[in-house]
């Protein structure tokens, strides 16, 4: 035991005699603007707090590595507990970085017996594979917590108004996992049916007077033709050019909308959109000339919460049902057909599938639930502008769908709370949180390399499994 | 040579660039016989498949299926001939659909049928009854190919997941599932053991005697071409240069030369 402790503590120093010259320039001096220009000041104790913290997290990871697992999970608690406790550290970020550090090396430690049992458990003798039973267990559980959510104590604005986001981002990443997950088809302009969804609404309620319901269908219907529009010239090609090109779709349309100022008003946006209604009722403290406010229907008390509620519901209703479309269409011809282009696109011609209306029909679908959700995001913003429709949301949502596991539906929903609600939870951090975002995103590529739920459900079956009827 | 021939090739010449791949080949196959193509490497079997398959574009030449009626192959786009004139094909490297199940592929080989009944897929979403009969239907159908290829206790595995022969066998149950009039397969028995290549050598035959269709087979395997192969059609360099039954094919001169080189005095006579 004595050398190999000692081999641990000269890696532990070497390592952090690394992190203090790295970190030196970087954490050990702070920039200031005073006016007339630059000055410095020294952080000496930032720099010592974060090469002890890594000094003690290398030497927990090696001990956690070399199956010393007791001493290991001893120093990772005792990491957390000083990260978590009430000390005067001169940042949030440090006290962050502490308990990162104890919980990275518990985990480390815990992470061979937890992959034990799940080995284990995935070889149950009952012959229903337990990743499936899990995530169906864990749908229906997500599913319950989802509709009773705004009625629990939880619910105040914040929490809605990130539920409600978080929704809308499951809801663009299940209409994504038709286009990208099911039909292999990397599309990085996503964002762009997104905001003719979004548009289309906006246009139409403020030009035209038509209500949330009447134009949902409409928009839904324009992005889908937007989509046969793009998939038409583009979709010959495969792979990385397809995503160059829909990339540069997506950027094109954010331009005209951000140019053609007569039509979109350009970068000023368009304001005063009507939010949905409830049966003709409004949700606002005074309703317009000729309507009412839902609070006078129902004859309660006016509350701003109201109308977060029922948005969120709204929301809810739409990602459910582009759920409950994709399962469905998983198991009809055109949907395997989707899966067998993404598997190979050659046999797929040699079985005399047509590549190009297969295709199409995921981009037009796929698009059609961006447009749904596009104007959603305007009823419930108010506001839209081309400045909501950049790449960077595109990247997310396929963020969501790469790492919730590609074509897995409850992998996008925990993806999107991952990545959606994490940094939105952790405010605190301040500009580290993308590190952490970023850090997030490299532990899951690192741990589950084929994204959080892996497994694949076959959309028919032979040999029925237990406990269900044939597919 | 008697009886209307099932696909009659006339004159194909494929070039690509100052490359002439295929040169001036004719040949033909009929209904309800097993017609099997060789030759050397790079004797161009493989781009004569690909003209019939439709992933190439002949240069010069026509290609003629007789089934329910007369097809120009040469005139069709890629699927189309597979959704038409129903040419199904395997390939030499194996290409199934890995990740999805035995089953899976075989009901997707069932997909412009099934997306007929499906009413372009809008039945289907609402689970009437006319789909849910064809799903079953197909099913069944494909239920009887596995039985045929023993593939039937994997069903429900990832295709990618099965043994080498068996991926063989399923690529050419999966070509059949498309009820194709004419079945092209391009190596089925590389990469089998003797007895897997027994075995099939019996699938083979079956579908011939059994469903009767005709079959046009690339083979090295001279086991399997001389066994069970009704007409042989032997290319070399892009050309054919011989062409009859197995055993006058093996006897054939120009072909002993073509596989097993011989001197120059030969090479000149």
């Amino acid at each position: 035991m004595g050398p190999r402790l000692q081999h641990h503590l000269k890696d532990a120093g070497l390592t952090a005699l690394v992190a203090a010259g790295l970190a030196f320039f970087i954490v050990g001096f702070r920039t200031y603007d005073i006016g007339k220009g630059l000055t410095f000041d020294y952080q000496f104790v930032d720099l010592g707090i974060a090469v002890v913290t890594i000094f003690f997290g290398r030497f927990g990871l090696s001990l956690a590595a070399d199956g010393l697992s007791w001493p290991a999970l001893v120093l990772g608690a005792v990491m957390g507990m000083i990260g978590l406790a009430p000390l005067e550290l001169p940042s949030t970020f440090l006290h962050w970085f502490v308990t990162l550090g104890g919980l990275l090396i518990v985990l480390r430690t815990i992470w061979p017996w937890a992959n034990h049992a799940l080995a284990v458990a995935r070889h149950s003798p009952r012959g229903v594979p337990v990743g499936q039973a899990a995530a169906r267990w864990m749908g229906a559980a997500l599913l319950a917590a989802a509709f009773v959510l705004p009625m629990t104590p939880i619910a105040d604005q914040k929490t809605m108004d990130l539920a409600v986001l978080i929704l809308t981002y499951v809801m663009l990443g299940w209409g994504l996992n038709i286009v990208v997950g099911l039909a292999g088809l990397l599309d990085l302009g996503y964002v762009a049916f997104y905001a003719v969804g979004a548009y289309s609404y906006a246009l139409l309620s403020t030009q035209y007077g038509l209500g949330f319901w009447s134009v949902l269908p409409l928009a839904g219907m324009m992005a889908a033709s937007f989509g046969l529009l793009l998939g038409f010239p583009v979709l010959r090609l495969r792979g990385d050019y397809l995503a160059i090109v829909t990339m540069g779709f997506g950027e094109i349309i954010r331009l005209v909308l951000l140019n053609w100022v007569d039509l979109s008003n350009g970068p000023a946006g368009i304001g005063s959109i009507p939010g949905p209604t409830l049966f003709g009722a409004v949700f606002a403290e005074t309703a317009p000339e000729g309507k009412q406010t839902f609070a006078e229907m129902m004859g309660i008390p006016f509350s701003g919460n109201q109308r977060l509620i029922f948005l969120y519901y709204i929301i809810l209703a739409l990602a459910l049902v582009t759920n409950f479309f994709t399962q469905r269409v998983r198991r009809l011809p055109v949907g395997r057909a989707w899966e067998a282009l993404r598997e190979d696109e050659t046999a797929c011609k040699a079985l005399g599938i047509n590549p190009t209306n297969t295709k199409l029909t995921a981009f037009a679908i796929g698009a059609m639930f961006a447009g749904f959700a596009g104007s959603f995001f305007a009823a419930k913003q108010r506001f839209i502008s081309p400045e909501s429709f950049t790449f960077i949301e595109s990247a997310i949502i396929l963020a969501i769908v790469v790492l919730g596991g590609m074509g897995s539906q409850i992998g996008v929903v925990l993806a999107a709370v991952l990545l959606i609600g994490l940094p939105e939870w952790f405010r605190d951090l301040g500009a580290y949180r993308m590190v952490a975002f970023g850090l997030a995103m490299v532990l899951i590529m690192v741990f589950r390399p084929r994204g959080l739920i892996a497994h694949r459900e076959p959309s028919v079956r032979l040999h029925p499994v237990q406990r269900r009827g044939s597919a | 040579m008697t009886g209307a021939p099932l696909i009659e090739v006339e004159h194909l010449t494929m070039r690509f660039g100052g490359l002439v791949a295929v040169d001036d080949v004719s040949f033909s196959a009929r209904p309800r016989e097993i017609t099997a193509i060789i030759g050397p490497n790079g004797a161009g079997k493989t781009t004569v498949f690909n003209c019939i398959t439709g992933f190439y574009k002949p240069t010069v030449g026509r290609l003629t299926l007789r089934a329910d009626r007369e097809y120009l192959l040469e005139r069709m786009i890629g699927h189309e001939i597979g959704q038409k004139a129903r040419v199904a094909r395997t390939f030499q490297n194996i290409r199934l659909f890995p990740a999805m199940t035995v089953l899976e592929n075989l009901m997707v080989a069932q997909h412009n049928k099934l997306m007929r009944a499906s009413g372009m897929s809008l039945f289907g979403l609402f689970g009437l009854k006319v789909y849910r009969d064809a799903e079953t239907a197909a099913i069944d159908v494909a239920r009887s190919w596995l039985e045929r290829i023993h593939l039937v206790a994997d069903a429900d595995r990832p295709a990618g997941e099965l043994p080498y022969g068996a991926q063989r066998r399923l690529e050419i149950a999966r070509a059949m599932c498309t009820e194709p009039q004419l079945l092209c397969l391009d190596e089925p028995a590389a990469g089998l053991n003797p007895r897997e290549s027994a075995d099939l050598n019996a699938l083979l035959v079956s579908i011939r005697d059994r469903d009767g269709v005709g079959v046009l087979l690339i083979e090295h395997d001279m086991s399997v071409v001389m066994n069970i192969s009704d007409h042989v059609v032997v290319l070399d360099y892009g050309r054919k240069i011989g062409e009859g039954a197995p055993a006058d094919v093996q006897r054939d001169p120009a072909v002993i030369r073509a596989y097993l080189g011989t001197d120059e005095s030969a090479a000149d006579a």
